[in-house]
């Protein structure tokens, strides 16, 4: 069985890898990069744990094969801080307590980013819609939604600067 | 095990080409939100995978002097952000938008709703209300199909080896003419369809419907096209007598199963409720045109 070769742009850097046709994105990312910020939870694209960024757009990494990333432009978890420096989303997931056992939290914090990516004025509702396809069994979700409003609420005050 | 291969072709010829000459299941890959899933599952066990994403054409859509062409791979984010087409037909874009999360959404596609061939399917009723057809590309050559005749049964299609759905047509509405797709699910968001109907209606001047198409979804092996409830709104206006006939008339059209989302009385009930209230959003929207 012929392994494909993949190039891409994974987190801004060029990365070239090697996969087997059935593997998924998600695959990839954990085993041959180690990149294991994304998680896996249900591998049916229902939770979201797996959530990245596909040219613009959250895709869950579970349902893509590793070898539609041919050309792609991706961002993971891995990704987000600038540096030490964190995004605004992940300070304010610290600072609002919005996970407990932290496993869905990389696919929140991607999801988030890429709401705040195209709106850094969304309503509650609209977070919460947008938010619906990442699951989190600790929280009761009303602490993840304070932290991005909230974060959103920073990055309005830095873009009016 | 059979060993699996993937290709991206770039362009329709070559698709078919690795199609038709798969020794075993050849399976086109649009978003994969389905058969990455029965892939994983080992309910699906291709020998090709066949991307067709990077075709030219396969995402995007066009705006024509008399209809709209879509991309059959084209994400529901994309269809979703398209203003003529909302506009044009709403109950449509309702239909695909309804499937899914934000990360579903990023990457599903018409095409792939359609050939899951899913009674329940939320995309197809309304494409089928609105006289939508599909080109299939094949071995020997093009063809256009409504579609209506695609699905066959639960996860079977009337498609050839070596076809698949490269765009879909949409004629653009006449006047007062629009449409309304609803589905009922026991809670508010990512579900799968207990009933799905969609209305299309055109009206005169003078709110008299002249032409009606109601779609039923998930409640037969297929998507079922409702002539009676039609032929109960035609010439008429929307007053109770007219509801009650559309009502009775879906009712009698269902022949769904009971299983964990329904029973068969039950779903027989909410198609008619549906079809009521699908069709007083689509008059609606119709007489403000």
């Amino acid at each position: 069985m012929a392994k494909h070769h993949v190039s891409t742009i994974i987190n801004g850097e060029p990365v070239e890898f090697l996969c087997e046709p059935q593997q998924t994105l998600l695959d990839v990312l954990r085993d041959e990069l180690n990149l294991t910020g994304s998680k896996e939870g249900c591998s049916s694209g229902d939770c979201g744990a797996c959530t990245v960024i596909v040219d613009g757009r959250i895709a869950c990494s579970c349902l893509m094969l590793g070898a539609e990333a041919e050309g792609r432009k991706i961002t993971t978890v891995e990704g987000i801080a600038q540096g030490d420096h964190l995004h605004p989303v992940q300070q304010k997931f610290l600072e609002h307590a919005a996970l407990q056992c932290g496993f869905c939290t990389p696919g929140f914090i991607v999801a988030a980013k890429a709401l705040l990516d195209e709106n850094l004025n969304p309503t509650e509702e609209e977070t919460r819609y947008w938010l619906a396809g990442n699951l989190c069994r600790c929280t009761g979700y009303d602490k993840i939604i304070r932290a991005v409003l909230d974060a959103a609420a920073v990055m309005r005050q830095e873009a009016a600067r | 095990m059979p060993s699996l291969s993937f290709s991206a072709p770039t362009s329709v010829d070559e698709a078919v080409k690795i199609l038709a000459g798969a020794p075993g299941l050849a399976k086109v890959l649009a978003g994969g939100t389905d058969l990455l899933v029965q892939l994983r599952s080992g309910r699906m066990k291709p020998e090709v995978i066949v991307d067709t994403k990077r075709i030219p054409g396969m995402i995007g859509i066009r705006e024509e002097a008399d209809q709209f062409v879509i991309g059959a791979s084209t994400p529901g984010a994309v269809v979703f952000e398209h203003k003529a087409l909302t506009q044009a037909w709403p109950g449509i874009v309702e239909g695909l938008d309804l499937i899914g999360s934000e990360q579903i959404q990023g990457r599903a596609s018409l095409a792939g709703n359609l050939c899951n061939a899913s009674p329940a399917a939320d995309s197809v009723p309304a494409l089928i209300a609105a006289r939508a057809t599909c080109v299939i590309a094949g071995p020997s050559g093009k063809r256009e199909a409504p579609v209506e005749s695609i699905v066959t049964g639960p996860g079977r299609t009337s498609l050839a080896k070596g076809e698949f759905i490269v765009e879909f047509h949409l004629p653009k509405p006449k006047p007062h003419q629009c449409d309304a797709y609803l589905r009922f699910i026991p809670r508010t968001e990512m579900d799968i369809a207990v009933v799905g109907c969609a209305v299309n209606v055109t009206l005169d001047n003078s709110g008299v419907c002249t032409d009606a198409r109601v779609v039923l979804g998930a409640v037969a092996p297929t998507q079922i096209i409702c002539e009676e409830s039609a032929k109960a709104l035609i010439g008429h206006r929307l007053d109770e007598p007219t509801l009650a006939a559309l009502d009775a008339a879906a009712g009698r059209a269902c022949n769904p199963i009971t299983d964990k989302r329904g029973t068969i009385e039950y779903r027989i009930k909410v198609a008619g409720v549906l079809a009521r209230r699908a069709a007083k959003i689509a008059f609606e929207r119709a007489g403000a045109r």
